[in-house]
């Protein structure tokens, strides 16, 4: 819509997004050799999470758009650590 | 653009555009010609799926071999249930009065990416075809049933990868409609139709996009993970190499589950349009309904479970999932409430959408209230995996989504195709159909309780009295579907014409536009003032 305005993201940003996403992945790569049983698993979807984010924050725009989209992206995310939580419950108590 | 040929003036079925012919349906951007190709599409094949569902009732009225083997049998409720899944009810109201309607009941010129909705079409037909590659190579159709479950479907040697494949490729067909609804429903309402003023026939349509956004993509990485079982054997679900089965039942229902309420929550959607029309009454608790939608589209993530009693669950998963599913039945009776609420003291008419829709809500309330009975542990277990099941899952699929569409499909007819159907035939239709409906499935409740076991192809002589009955009613049910099919189809050729703009006394947007719709549907976009259901004035 034309009253709509259009942010534009730097080259410098991009770059340091794609830095920040190359250093993320090399960690959640170097965390698989540490010995930490069930929390390799936790630490990667951290990792992975923050990354998400990230995508969604600079590459997507979501950082620069309205608070109403942001509001929208969380509720998904919420409906995905509900289902991952009841998931949860036959992993952790079988 | 010539005067005779004008978008505003000419309906859409007669609107000459690029393409001429065939090409000029498949190729079409328009919202309306897209919901006429999901409609013609799935009234094929739903008359495939019926009749392979009609052999096997037809088998089963006898025990041992009656008109086919195990093999047969295995094969032919795998294909009934993938068609009437995927390809039938889970596009279903959406597809159809969805894409039709929906623009229309909000006052909007088509959706807002009327060429993703064509790619969703297609996406639909090709995922179509790779399932019918299913059944006429390699080692035989396949015999899972619609469910795929692991270790089972990769190990038979039968034909799953294309039928997997397949039911993939549709997959994309629904988010993107999805995607398409919650933007229209979003940017382009009508000025003055604020989220309290649109009709809850789109209500229901947005919390089933969000859940075909959001649950859609859980089956599609599941179906590709099964295909890496079979392929590569990576050994995330195979127990043999370490992998979990019942990992895919959980992925499996994570999708599966919500994917009832893609299915039933437009049919309510429909209902919801009806029964004010034919009771000539404001809709009674609007924002009830509204809020039931959303409850029902959010609870239905967290109920899963309640398919998976028993697969060796742990014990407090199985409380948690009995719970949430008791939780689920709260917005489903309020809707009940108000359908009922919005008939008492109305001037009912009684005419065909409305057998429809009141046989709908005596058929889906057996559907909800034997659903108890299976969210319930301890009856689930007694139960589970028998006829009892299959009659409950039908009161709920075909009992709701089915007569719901059935109901919208008589309800907006003469919008759709500017001719009207002859009454009494479809009365008839409605009456054979609704008896062959219950003396099929209701037996099977008692099948089930007494213990005969699903997707068998042969039984216990204890239990042949409940299949004479049950077959029986299977060849009436689908001579009223024959009797139904045939009116409409020679009704939308040969039909009284009417240009009526609202045969049924409607309040809604779709009963203000010409009839059939002009291509763009509307000369100037309405600005609304009030409410969808104004019967008071």
């Amino acid at each position: 819509m034309s009253e709509e305005k259009h942010h534009i993201v730097s080259y410098r940003t991009h770059a340091f997004v794609l830095l920040a996403l190359l250093v993320l992945t090399g960690i959640s790569v170097a965390i698989t050799q540490l010995e930490m049983g069930p929390m390799n698993t936790l630490a990667a979807m951290i990792i992975a999470g923050i990354k998400a984010a990230i995508v969604l924050a600079w590459f997507m725009h979501l950082k620069f758009e309205s608070r109403f989209f942001a509001f929208m992206v969380s509720a998904v995310v919420v409906v995905f650590l509900l289902v991952l939580l009841v998931t949860f419950f036959d992993y952790s108590y079988r | 653009m010539s005067e005779a040929n004008n978008a505003h003036n000419v309906s859409y079925l007669e609107y000459k555009g690029q393409y001429k012919g065939l090409f000029a349906w498949i190729f079409s951007t328009d919202h309306k010609r897209i919901g006429l190709l999901y409609l013609y599409t799935m009234l094929l094949f739903f008359s495939v799926a019926a009749i392979l569902g009609l052999l096997m009732k037809t088998q089963l009225i006898a025990p041992g071999y009656t008109i086919m083997g195990p093999q047969t049998y295995n094969s032919l409720f795998t294909l009934h249930g993938i068609i009437m899944i995927f390809i039938i009810v889970v596009p279903g109201l959406p597809a159809v009065f969805g894409n039709f309607f929906l623009p229309i009941m909000i006052g909007a010129k088509d959706v807002a990416f009327p060429k993703l909705n064509l790619l969703s079409w297609w996406f639909y037909i090709i995922g179509i075809l790779i399932v019918l590659t299913s059944q006429f190579m390699g080692d035989g159709p396949p015999d899972t049933g619609w469910t795929f479950y692991a270790p089972y479907s990769f190990r038979t040697p039968t034909n799953v990868l294309p039928a997997v494949f397949g039911a993939f490729v549709m997959g994309f067909s629904s988010i993107l409609t999805g995607i398409n609804f919650v933007v229209t429903i979003h940017r382009m309402r009508a000025p003055g139709m604020t989220w309290f003023k649109m009709p809850l026939f789109p209500w229901t349509l947005y919390g089933t996009a969000w859940i075909q956004i959001l649950a859609t993509p859980v089956i599609g990485i599941t179906l590709l993970l099964i295909i890496a079982e079979r392929l590569m054997g990576i050994g995330i679900f195979d127990p043999a190499l370490g992998g979990d089965p019942i990992l895919y039942q959980h992925l499996f229902w994570i999708y599966s589950h919500p994917a009832v309420y893609i299915m039933i929550l437009p049919g309510m959607g429909a209902i919801s349009e009806i029964i004010p029309v034919f009771s000539r009454k404001t809709i009674f608790g609007y924002k009830a309904i509204v809020l039931s939608t959303m409850a029902i589209a959010f609870v239905g993530y967290f109920v899963w479970g309640h398919h998976m009693f028993t697969s060796g669950m742990s014990g407090r998963a199985l409380y948690a999932f009995s719970f949430l599913t008791f939780l689920v039945a709260i917005p489903s009776a309020i809707k009940v409430f108000n359908w009922v609420s919005t008939m008492h003291r109305g001037s009912l008419h009684m005419q065909t959408p409305f057998y429809w829709a009141v046989s709908f809500i005596f058929v889906f309330m057996i559907g909800g209230l034997t659903g108890l009975v299976l969210g319930s542990l301890a009856t689930n277990v007694h139960v589970h995996d028998t006829h009892f099941v299959v009659a409950h899952f039908h009161f709920i699929v075909f009992g709701g989504t089915g007569y719901a569409f059935m109901a919208a499909l008589h309800y907006w007819f003469p919008k759709m195709f500017g001719r009207m159907y002859d009454m009494n035939w479809a009365n008839l239709g409605w009456g054979i159909f609704f008896i062959g409906f219950n003396t099929l499935y209701l037996p099977m409740f008692y099948l089930g309780i007494m213990g005969m076991p699903r997707r068998y192809y042969d039984y216990l002589p204890d239990f042949h009295g409940g299949n004479i009955v049950s077959s029986l009613g299977a060849w009436v049910m689908v001579s009223g579907i024959v009797i139904i099919f045939a009116n409409l189809i020679r009704s939308a050729r040969h039909g009284e014409k009417t240009s009526d703009k609202n045969p049924w006394g409607g309040k809604t947007l779709e009963w203000q536009v010409d009839t059939p719709p002009t291509l763009e549907n509307f000369e100037e976009i309405p600005t609304i003032v009030k409410g969808p259901y104004d019967y008071e004035d």
